[in-house]
């Protein structure tokens, strides 16, 4: 979570451009994206919103490297990453973006600072991992003491409330210090307490280190927390404006 | 890192995983004693053979042998004397063994063979297979007085005692000298007058009972004997002059114990004869065509190499007396004939060099020579094929628990197909995912493997015990001594076969795993993390 510089503000973080994705199933093709255009600024926070199965989860799962799309591209600062090798997309997943379900996806055999430190596993061989084991633990241990889970550290998912696993999600997304962070519809299992929680954590994350985020929801009360927004109909963006 | 991490709390979590590695821990323990079980015979019984037949065996093909072996050892000697560390002339024929038990005579089909006492015992071991301790020191076929082993020497331990063997020699001669000469006594009285019982009677009875455990007189069988001395054929008329058989011995012989005893359920032996008794045998004549000549020897010790089929067949004789009898020493220079020179090689020696180097030496058509193995070729092939056979089918126990955790894996694929889904979406590669399921099955196979080494070795380790247990539940006999004449089941741990099975075992386990890793590394992420 290197703060932008002043410069950099303001230049294109993550960028799609006219990206296609058809699902067949059968005889019959589904074209979830039509050429869709995005553009998400350093240090922005853009919400897509949009009804279910306009394509918005899709095009999250596109910028996430997460499918890859049947035409257009993907650029992460400038450069074009839908077509690099498998293993280069799985390393940029596992440093550079960060993602957040709604399901919040945790490990159920893992304690809470487990799934979280479970990004720098992946990422570190045995023989580095027993290097940084400390230091990454005392990190993953903070950041969900900031989330307000300090007495959670050891807790096993099914022992967790939907709120305290999305954050603990969260912190699983951040302690990679990624550039951009993928939100798919975080507070979709929330009650509206904890899903506002949710919601404000993003904000300041935004705000006060300046993360760039893509935030998808059905809510429009929640896309209104975001700066921009972007509106998806059937595969086709429909509008873009800058949040109220 | 992680995939160690996910592995360790698979193996906690997944319970059902490890009960398909019981099939892989049953194989290989079964694998590991069947091994041990089978090495142990197949070696039990190469020791027995080699300690009956020397290294190398240099025979003629004519019953009748060849000339001179003094002669043909020193030529021996010249062609490879630096390999040989003894060598001894034998003459082996086949022949009838028979010997009175109570009143019947019970004649048996025996490999009568000469040897040399003095150094027979130098080229196999011969003189440890012996009763009697002297024997065992230095053969002597005069009759002992007394002293032979009521324990067996090659397993005190183990075998129960044999009584019967404390009063033989000499001292067993004597007694029943002496019951024969009261018995004729008596049944000459009889024939005198049949009236009412006189001394002598009551002294006959008085000396049967305290000579006889297992014979206790009879009046009604005695009475229904025919009147005729039943021992008059059990004792020759001496040629020439008269012997007493109180004092003297015929010839000494050494039959196999298997021919004069048997093996009763409770493992302990019967005997029907004893060293002291005489017995009569049978055989050829070294002359064309062979003629049958029967003479009586006494028997002075008992052979027992506790392979059934040498202790039930073989008769050893003094060679120079079977010589004599059979005619092999030519009446005008002296010069016996043999029938074979057994040889033994220094340690370290390479038989099959020795045996070719002595082939080029004597002609085939004269003179077969082979080593130990070459003689017993056919059977300790059949053990290795049968031990071969053995593991393929063992090993295919194992092959099914790879199914086993073929299918338990594809399940937990399955069940975990979210969290894959997830590993992907934060970075694991392809690889990785796979890698995560070969570590577990490596894991499995790993705990399989282990616990099978450690309940194999443990039933190796025990298996005499766990024997006696099974026997003692089931009442049946789970391993009848009387077939090789050993108590405990023979075992030899191998750690090189261990290996194997293990490698092999973890090799399988590690490929069924492959299949299931494959299939969750080609999983499409974002279709694993909608899996429900």
């Amino acid at each position: 979570m290197s703060k932008p510089t002043r410069s950099s503000f303001g230049s294109t973080m993550l960028e799609a451009r006219q990206v296609r994705k058809r699902y067949k199933s059968g005889t019959a093709t589904l074209e979830v994206l039509r050429g869709v255009d995005f553009e998400l600024t350093r240090g922005g926070f853009t919400a897509v919103v949009g009804q279910s199965g306009s394509g918005k989860s899709t095009l999250l799962h596109l910028l996430g490297l997460l499918d890859a799309p049947d035409g257009g591209e993907v650029l992460l600062e400038g450069r074009r990453i839908d077509n690099l090798p498998a293993i280069e997309r799985d390393r940029l997943r596992n440093t550079a973006i960060g993602m957040v379900f709604q399901a919040y996806h945790l490990l159920p055999e893992l304690t809470a600072v487990e799934n979280v430190l479970t990004p720098l596993l992946i990422r570190h061989g045995i023989w580095d991992w027993f290097r940084r084991r400390r230091e990454a633990r005392r990190e993953a241990e903070e950041l969900l003491d900031r989330f307000g889970l300090a007495g959670r550290l050891h807790h096993r998912p099914r022992q967790l409330s939907g709120g305290e696993m999305q954050r603990v999600a969260i912190a699983r997304a951040l302690i990679t210090r990624p550039q951009v962070l993928l939100a798919d519809e975080p507070t979709g299992n929330l009650d509206e307490e904890s899903g506002a929680g949710i919601i404000e954590a993003l904000g300041e994350l935004n705000r006060d280190r300046g993360l760039s985020i893509v935030l998808v929801t059905h809510d429009a009360g929640i896309a209104r927390q975001a700066r921009s927004i972007v509106r998806l109909t059937a595969g086709r963006v429909e509008t873009v404006a800058p949040a109220a | 890192m992680y995939k160690l991490l996910l592995c360790w709390r698979y193996l906690r979590t997944r319970w059902i995983a490890l009960a398909s590695v019981i099939s892989v821990t049953l194989g290989v323990a079964t694998m590991i004693v069947t091994n041990a079980v089978m090495a142990g015979f197949s070696n039990e019984m190469q020791t027995r053979i080699h300690g009956i037949l020397s290294d190398l065996v240099f025979e003629s093909h004519s019953l009748s042998g060849f000339q001179d072996p003094v002669w043909h050892m020193e030529e021996i000697k010249r062609a490879a004397g630096d390999q040989i560390a003894g060598m001894t002339p034998t003459v082996a024929v086949p022949a009838m063994l028979s010997f009175q038990v109570r009143n019947q005579w019970v004649t048996r089909q025996v490999m009568f063979i000469g040897i040399d006492p003095a150094t027979h015992a130098q080229v196999s071991d011969f003189g440890q297979y012996l009763q009697h301790p002297a024997n065992r020191q230095q053969l002597s076929f005069d009759l002992r007085e007394g002293g032979y082993d009521t324990t067996d020497s090659q397993s005190p331990t183990e075998t129960p005692t044999r009584p019967a063997l404390e009063h033989a020699g000499w001292p067993h001669r004597r007694m029943r000298v002496e019951r024969e000469r009261l018995w004729k006594q008596r049944l000459e009285s009889q024939a005198d007058q049949a009236g009412p019982t006189r001394p002598v009677d009551q002294q006959v009875d008085a000396v049967l009972a305290a000579t006889s455990e297992d014979e206790p007189p009879d009046d009604a069988a005695a009475a229904d004997l025919p009147r005729q001395n039943p021992f008059q054929a059990a004792r020759p008329e001496p040629q020439g002059r008269t012997m007493d058989p109180a004092k003297e011995q015929f010839t000494g012989i050494v039959p196999g114990i298997g021919l004069a005893s048997f093996r009763n359920r409770e493992g302990i032996d019967q005997f029907l004869t004893l060293p002291g008794d005489d017995v009569k045998i049978t055989f050829p004549t070294a002359g064309t065509p062979p003629k049958a000549v029967s003479d009586t020897f006494t028997i002075v010790d008992f052979y027992e190499s506790k392979m059934s089929e040498y202790d039930s067949n073989f008769v050893f004789v003094p060679i120079d007396a079977l010589q004599r009898m059979r005619g092999m020493i030519d009446p005008q220079t002296g010069i016996p004939s043999v029938n074979s020179i057994q040889i033994r090689l220094k340690p370290g020696a390479d038989l099959n060099e020795v045996r070719d180097r002595l082939r080029k030496v004597f002609p085939a058509d004269l003179y077969a020579i082979a080593t130990w193995r070459d003689k017993q070729g056919p059977l300790l092939s059949a053990v290795d094929m049968e031990m071969a056979v053995l593991n393929i089918l063992l090993f295919l126990i194992i092959a099914v628990a790879g199914f086993g955790i073929l299918a338990i894996f594809f399940m937990i694929v399955v069940e975990k197909t979210r969290d894959i889904g997830i590993l992907k979406a934060l970075g694991a590669t392809a690889t990785g995912i796979a890698g995560i399921f070969l570590g577990y099955g490596l894991f499995l196979g790993l705990v399989g493997a282990g616990a099978g080494l450690a309940l194999g070795l443990g039933i190796t380790w025990n298996i005499n015990q766990i024997r006696q247990a099974v026997e003692w539940c089931t009442g049946a006999r789970v391993f009848d001594p009387s077939i090789y004449y050993f108590f405990q089941i023979p075992t030899i741990v191998n750690p090189a076969t261990i290996s194997w099975i293990i490698v092999g075992a973890v090799a399988i386990a590690v490929g069924s795993s492959v299949l299931p890793a494959v299939r969750a590394a080609r999983l499409h992420a974002v279709e694993a993390l909608r899996h429900e």
